[in-house]
Order: structure tokens, then C-alpha cells, then sequence
């Protein structure tokens, strides 16, 4: 069996994000990036069926500007057996990158698509939606455990009321939530070892798919600044000043 | 426990400052059949650079000859110098000293500039492993050392394994070089262990503390430079200033404090928040936003404090030898030229160490430490005597025939009541940010918090009984992030270390007055995550 796994580059967790002076967007400049916390999760819930003997082959897409072959790298140092690289310069809005994958699974005829339920820049959880319906197969959304038998996925999701546990019938999409898994750390040898994996590298624009923006942003701004707090002597006084601002 | 894996290089360089790469780069530049690894603790190179930085840049053109047409992401021409002796209320522009006109000097990221300087290091053939802590000197049969250790990763605050735990490997090499700036841990091991400082000075420092702003359009003059003197720092602390204007409406700026200071209640984090909220200042600042903030030790012994820099095995290089020069405030330079020296004695030399400390001593990075060697320990007399002091040894370019020496920074600290301290006239602050915790944020600093403390302090007994009563625990007040705090709990007080929010400085390690703080390397990745500092 063959998986795709997404794999994005955003950036890291641990950035404070700043708005650019002019609103047009966060600032990336010297901005460390790394793989979306989910995507790493997708990524060794792949590995991890694989070495169950499950699966027998991880492949590992990215979308982006030339420069993401490193970042592909250490999906591929992490343990995927191979890379493909979508390359393209512009932005990639949730319904592009989905055309991409069903583009991308067209040609790999993988049993599993493993995505994360969202990526952390933008938020949008819809990829992995929108690429079940676009393939017309199955989709099990914010998954928290995975078993594959029998041409089967059963998986157990993360839902308001509790866990809700499903059967989709391969192929299908899964995507990721928080404690589906720990994500493995990066062995030295293992980043050697990944510098011999193939990176398959493809033009966006031979693809065929239409990178129309549904979606416009039209600026960015950061959450408005607290105002300065009023210090209180005792709980008579923060009565009194809670009162006063008809709170109370 | 299985077998230990184990890589092996020619070369492994720990570190990925501008020494270690300089030297990987200057390596393979003469002998690219020689493998080369760089090791470095930080998530992405740059991530825990810190400097000011204004560089001289005649070393890089050496290095990477056409570097100008290819310039690191900030890289700022200096256009004008400004020297500035402070008082409370104002400011009195000097003329600037001889070794701090930096015509033709650039504005730099250091950390940008690190990032920089990796790919190109990476295409020469170097492998450069970033998120990997070198943890532990390994040594041969003979006692040589014979590379390096990698943390393990995975490991629980109570030492047992995590469920991804994943042991750290063996780098072994024919030569090590240890390029880990300011008070490095695993350089720190190996001068004693080979006795190499026995013939020279103890190591100096100080502690530079730095923000990175946005200002509002239109207040910034790209390539300018200040630094001053004086206020808030008194005539007995060894304290100055630096502001860069750099492009985009952004200034780097921060404070330097001697760690020779002598009063357990100086606080270098707050001397640096008081000069921003100085009148020269903080027009500058207000309504701006801070960007990135962080601190970091520098070394500052000098030429009388350099240690032997070779040993079986191994080589210092850099800030982590000690060839800051002071008075220039500059070690960029010296540390490129360091990395590009060893490289040349070890391609010359079949990969041997030995006579690279002569050979060192013997070049331009060692004359112009000479020259400036009696400048800094002068300012231990106080602010007039090293001024005039600095004007002598200027005049006659360090043709004293008389040496002064460095004493160890953590000795100089008095204890409570010894003396009078001095009053500090500090201000009401207005500037962002409130206190270290807030400031810590800017550094984006990041440690699993289940994962054993990389701060070993030898005998925690010590800090209620006898520091409490003898300097009142200056650890929670040099520390610039907050990491030492002395709780009260029903058992009683006791000292709790936030390891988390360190940001790898090192200042605990040099100024603690017992010395029994050892900084150690967390796991690999951990710390800060600096954005352009």
C-alpha cells in the first residue's frame, strides 16, 4: 500500500507572528519555518503503518517556491521513501492545493491520502475535504486513532460531543488531529541518508490545474492592544471600580 | 542499550557562528576532499546568534571574495558615527575614539548573516546539522579528544525515556573545533581538562542585551551608529550602549555590562531598560514595537586572557578562545579570521592541531588584541581613570611596557554590607517590555519543559543558607530571563530554576559567585529562537 502524506512548511510555532508595516501580510524574513505540526503527525502515522508492514511506501508532497527541497528533506530524513515537489512561486489557497493532490494521486494511485486536519498559518481545514469530494472517496477528518485492515480504515475522530469512532473504505483521506501521535525525533545518520532520496520536482503549470484565488485577503492586522489595567488596593476598591464601569 | 551509532568525519566543527562556518567554508575551500560537519544546538542556523552587529568586513572579503554583490539579508553601510556620554537628563556628544570609526564598516544580522554564510558552506560540501546539541566531549585511548557526543533526545525531567526517546550519537573526528562563542560548554571542559589557561589570565566577560524595534516611518537613518556611556550605569560598573539604525524602520539596540561589576544588587537586565527610557532615547523608541529580544554573554579578557588554543585533537576558535577586542567592540571579524587561520594550519599541516597556537599568536588577530590589552582592566579603577587610561594606550598603541591583569568576574562581586553601594538613579519606565518575562517572550524561547534541568547547580544548599545571607542571591538578578527565583513553599525557600526560559547566555555559569552553576546543553533545539538579532 502507498501513502501520500501533505507536508507544508509554515511558519514555526514558536514565532511570534508580526504584521508587515503595511498590512499586506505576517513577516517572513529570517522567520524560522518548519513543517506544520499536523503534517508531522500525518507523516508518522504513515511511517508508523509502514513499519507494521501495513504500508510499503511513504511519499511525501510539498507545494511551494524552489527553496522547500529542504524542508522536503527532512520529511524524507524523518523516514518517507520519497518527495514530490509542486513548484510554484504564489500562494496556494486550500481548493488549489487540493486539485494538486487529486492531480497528484491520479498518477501515485495511493490506497491512503494523509493530511493534516489544518496547517497552522492559515487555520483553514479544508483540504483535506475538498480533495475527498474532488476524488469522490471517502474522508475521515481530526483522526486520534488509525487501524488499516481489510481495505479499511477504521478511525477514531476528535468531535465536539466525545470520540466518534468510523469505517472508510479504501482509498480514502484521513486527517490528523493532536494526539493521533508523538512524532519521532530526527536521527543525525538518517539526514545523510536523505540526501540519496528522490525528490520528484514539478512545474505547477504542468499540471493542468487552475490556480484561481477564490479566496481575497484584504489585509492583515494584529489583534488590537489591551489597554493598561488599573491597579486596586483591596476587593473594596475593585467593587467600587467594578461598579463604577457598570459591570456589577 | 544497543550498540552507540557513530558517524565519522575528518572534521567536526561545533557551532555555527561565524567562526565555525568561516572555518568550514575556508576548509573546503582548500581541501574539499576533507569532510566537514558543523554541529549546532539552535532549530535553524542564526536562531541563538546575538551581537550588535557592526562588522568590519575585510575578513569576509578574504573568505568569500564578491560577497558585496551577494550581501547577507541586512546588511546595512555605516554612514555616520555618534559617541555619547550620558547623564540623567541629557547627553553630551564626544568625539568619537580612534577604534570606533567604522567607515566602511557594515550593520549587520549577525544571525541573518549565519544563515547567510550556511548554504554556502553547504555548497562546498560541508554538512551542516542544525536542532543537534553537541553534549559531550569523546576522547581516544590516549586522552585525545576524538570529537563529540549529540544529546539524547527524548528524555523525561526525571531522567527516565520518553516513548520517542532517541539516543544521541558519536561524532568522532581526527580534529575538533570548538566554535560555540562566549564561555562554551564543552570549551569550558576541555580548558580544564588540558590545563590550557594555566598560563594565562582568567577569562573575562560581559553581558549584552539586545531588542530589535519597528519604529514608525521616517524616524530611522539607515547606517547611523551610536554608543554611549555613563547613565544608568555608575562610574564603578563597566556599562555601555549601542543603537544601529538599520533599514526598513528598524533599529538594533542594547546594553553591555562588565560581569566584573562588584554590586550583588546590579541588575543588567533593568540597566539596559532604564537607558531606553533615557530623554536621548525614548522619543526614538515610543509607539515602536519590539521584534525579536535577547542576551548573550561576551568575552572580553583579551590578549592576557587568551588561553593555549590547541590540545590533542582540538582547536578554539573564536569567542569561545576569546578574541573579542573590546575597545572596538567588534569580534566578528577576529572570529572569521580565527576560523579561516585554523582551516589554513590544518589543510597545511595534514589535519594536525599542533602550532596552531603559535601560529595564532602570531598573526593580526593577536597583534590588534595587544594593542588594546590594558583598556578594559583599567575601568575597574572607575570611569576617569579608565577614560584616561584608554586615550594613553590609544596614543601609544599599546606600547605600555606593563600588562594589567584580568581577575575572574565571578570574584569581584562584594558581599552584602562590605561596602556602600551605589545609589542607582533610576527612572520610571515606560517603554515596553514590563519586566524579564515579558522581554523573554521576544525571544521566542522554547524548551520541553519535561526534560532534565541543563542548569546543574552543584549544592542548592548553598543558596538559602550562605548566598542568601552573604550576596542575596544575585542569580535572580543577572539573569537576564528570569531563570532563578528563590520560592517560599510550606518546606521553606528554596531555589527554583525555570530552566525553560533560558536563553543560553551563560551569564549563571561565569558570575556566580560559589561557582557551581553549570550551564550544560539541553536538548537539541531547545532555546531561543531569535528573528534577525
Amino acid at each position: 500500500m502507498k501513502i501520500l502524506v501533505g507536508y507544508k512548511r509554515v511558519v514555526d510555532f514558536n514565532v511570534r507572528i508580526q504584521v508587515k508595516p503595511d498590512g499586506t501580510g505576517v513577516m517572513t524574513d529570517g522567520v524560522k519555518l518548519s513543517a506544520n505540526p499536523f503534517d508531522d503527525i500525518a507523516l508518522e502515522e504513515a511511517l508508523r503503518l509502514r513499519e507494521k508492514g501495513i504500508a510499503t511506501e511513504v511519499v511525501v508532497v510539498g507545494i511551494g517556491p524552489a527553496d522547500l527541497t529542504a524542508h522536503l528533506r527532512n520529511g524524507l530524513a524523518m523516514g518517507a521513501n520519497r518527495a514530490i515537489h509542486v513548484v510554484t512561486a504564489d500562494e496556494v489557497q486550500p481548493l488549489t492545493a487540493a486539485r494538486v493532490l487529486l492531480k497528484l494521486v491520479e498518477k501515485e494511485q495511493p490506497e491512503l491520502v494523509i493530511l493534516g486536519k489544518q496547517a497552522i498559518d492559515d487555520d483553514a481545514n479544508q483540504t483535506g475535504q475538498m480533495l475527498a469530494a474532488l476524488w469522490d472517496r471517502p474522508q475521515a477528518t481530526f483522526a486520534s486513532k488509525v487501524e488499516i485492515a481489510a481495505g479499511k480504515a477504521t478511525v477514531t475522530r476528535e468531535v465536539d460531543a466525545g470520540l466518534e469512532t468510523i469505517e472508510a473504505e479504501l482509498p480514502a483521506v484521513i486527517t490528523t488531529d493532536l494526539r493521533l501521535n508523538e512524532p519521532r525525533f530526527i536521527k543525525l545518520p538518517d539526514i545523510m541518508k536523505a540526501k540519496s532520496k528522490p525528490i520528484d520536482s514539478i512545474e505547477f503549470g504542468s499540471l493542468g490545474v487552475e490556480a484561481h484565488d477564490h479566496l481575497k485577503t484584504t489585509h492583515y492586522a494584529a489583534p488590537p492592544k489591551r489597554s493598561k489595567g488599573v491597579m486596586v488596593k483591596d476587593a473594596a476598591e475593585l467593587v467600587a471600580v467594578l461598579k463604577q464601569k457598570g459591570l456589577l | 542499550m544497543s550498540e552507540r551509532e557513530i558517524m565519522e568525519y575528518d572534521v567536526v566543527v561545533v557551532g555555527a557562528g561565524p567562526a565555525g562556518l568561516s572555518f568550514a567554508i575556508r576548509l573546503k575551500q582548500l581541501k574539499p576532499d576533507v569532510s566537514v560537519c558543523v554541529i549546532e544546538k539552535a532549530s535553524t542556523i542564526g536562531a541563538q546568534i546575538l551581537s550588535g552587529a557592526v562588522i568590519e568586513p575585510q575578513p569576509l572579503d578574504a573568505l568569500l571574495p564578491g560577497w558585496r554583490d551577494n550581501p547577507p539579508p541586512i546588511c546595512v553601510p555605516a554612514v555616520e558615527d555618534e559617541f555619547w556620554l550620558l547623564s540623567k537628563t541629557g547627553h553630551r556628544s564626544l568625539p568619537i575614539p580612534p577604534g570606533m570609526h567604522n567607515k566602511g564598516n557594515f550593520i549587520v544580522s549577525l544571525g541573518a548573516m549565519c544563515a547567510w554564510l550556511a548554504p554556502q558552506a553547504e555548497a562546498l560540501g560541508v554538512d551542516v546539522f542544525p536542532g543537534f546539541a553537541a553534549a559531550d566531549n569523546i576522547y581516544d585511548e590516549h586522552g585525545a579528544v576524538a570529537g563529540v557526543r549529540i544529546g539524547d533526545m527524548g528524555v523525561a525531567k526525571d531522567g527516565s525515556h520518553k516513548s520517542g526517546y532517541t539516543q544521541g550519537i558519536d561524532i568522532k573526528a581526527k580534529v575538533t573545533v570548538l566554535a560555540e562563542g562566549a564561555r562554551g560548554s564543552l570549551s569550558k571542559q576541555l580548558i580544564k581538562r588540558f590545563k590550557l589557561d594555566q598560563d594565562s589570565d582568567p577569562q573575562g566577560y560581559s553581558i549584552g542585551i539586545k531588542e530589535l524595534w519597528q519604529l514608525p516611518a521616517g524616524r530611522v537613518t539607515p547606517g547611523k551608529i551610536v554608543h554611549s556611556f555613563g547613565w544608568p550605569a555608575d562610574s564603578h560598573t563597566y556599562g555601555g550602549s549601542f543603537l544601529y539604525h538599520l533599514d526598513k524602520d528598524r533599529v538594533a539596540l542594547g546594553y553591555v555590562s562588565g560581569l566584573d561589576y562588584s554590586d550583588p544588587n546590579y541588575q543588567p537586565w533593568e540597566a539596559f531598560q532604564q537607558w531606553k527610557n533615557h530623554p536621548s532615547m525614548k522619543p526614538l523608541l515610543e509607539g515602536g514595537s519590539i521584534l525579536s529580544a535577547g542576551a548573550r554573554a561576551i568575552v572580553t579578557g583579551g590578549w592576557q586572557s587568551l588561553p593555549k588554543l590547541e590540545m590533542p585533537g582540538a582547536l578554539l576558535i573564536g569567542d569561545t578562545a576569546g578574541l573579542l577586542n573590546v575597545p572596538k567592540i567588534k569580534g566578528t571579524h577576529q572570529a572569521i579570521r580565527s576560523g579561516m587561520l585554523a582551516a589554513e594550519h590544518l589543510a597545511g599541516n595534514a589535519l594536525d592541531p599542533a602550532g596552531f597556537d603559535a601560529k595564532l599568536r602570531g598573526s593580526e588577530v593577536m597583534a590588534e588584541l595587544k594593542k588594546v590589552r590594558n583598556i578594559k582592566p583599567a575601568f575597574k579603577k572607575g570611569l576617569w581613570i579608565g577614560m584616561l587610561n584608554a586615550a594613553w594606550e590609544t596614543v601609544t598603541a599599546g606600547a605600555s611596557p606593563w600588562t594589567l591583569k584580568n581577575k575572574a568576574d565571578w570574584s569581584s562581586l562584594h558581599k552584602l554590607g562590605q561596602q556602600e553601594e551605589p545609589r542607582r538613579d533610576y527612572v520610571q519606565r515606560e517603554l515596553p517590555p514590563r519586566d524579564r518575562l515579558a522581554g523573554v517572550y521576544f525571544a521566542a524561547t522554547e524548551h520541553d519543559e519535561d526534560q532534565p534541568v541543563h542548569l546543574h547547580v552543584a549544592d542548592t544548599s548553598i543558596c538559602v543558607t550562605r548566598c542568601a545571607e552573604e550576596y542575596g542571591n544575585p542569580c535572580q538578578r543577572f539573569c537576564p530571563a528570569n531563570v532563578y527565583e528563590i520560592v517560599q513553599d510550606e518546606a521553606g525557600k528554596r531555589l527554583q530554576i525555570n530552566a525553560a526560559n533560558c536563553v543560553h547566555c551563560k551569564t549563571c555559569d561565569i558570575k556566580d559567585p560559589y561557582q557551581i552553576i553549570n550551564w550544560v546543553t539541553p536538548e537539541g533545539g531547545s532555546g531561543p529562537n531569535y528573528q534577525n538579532l
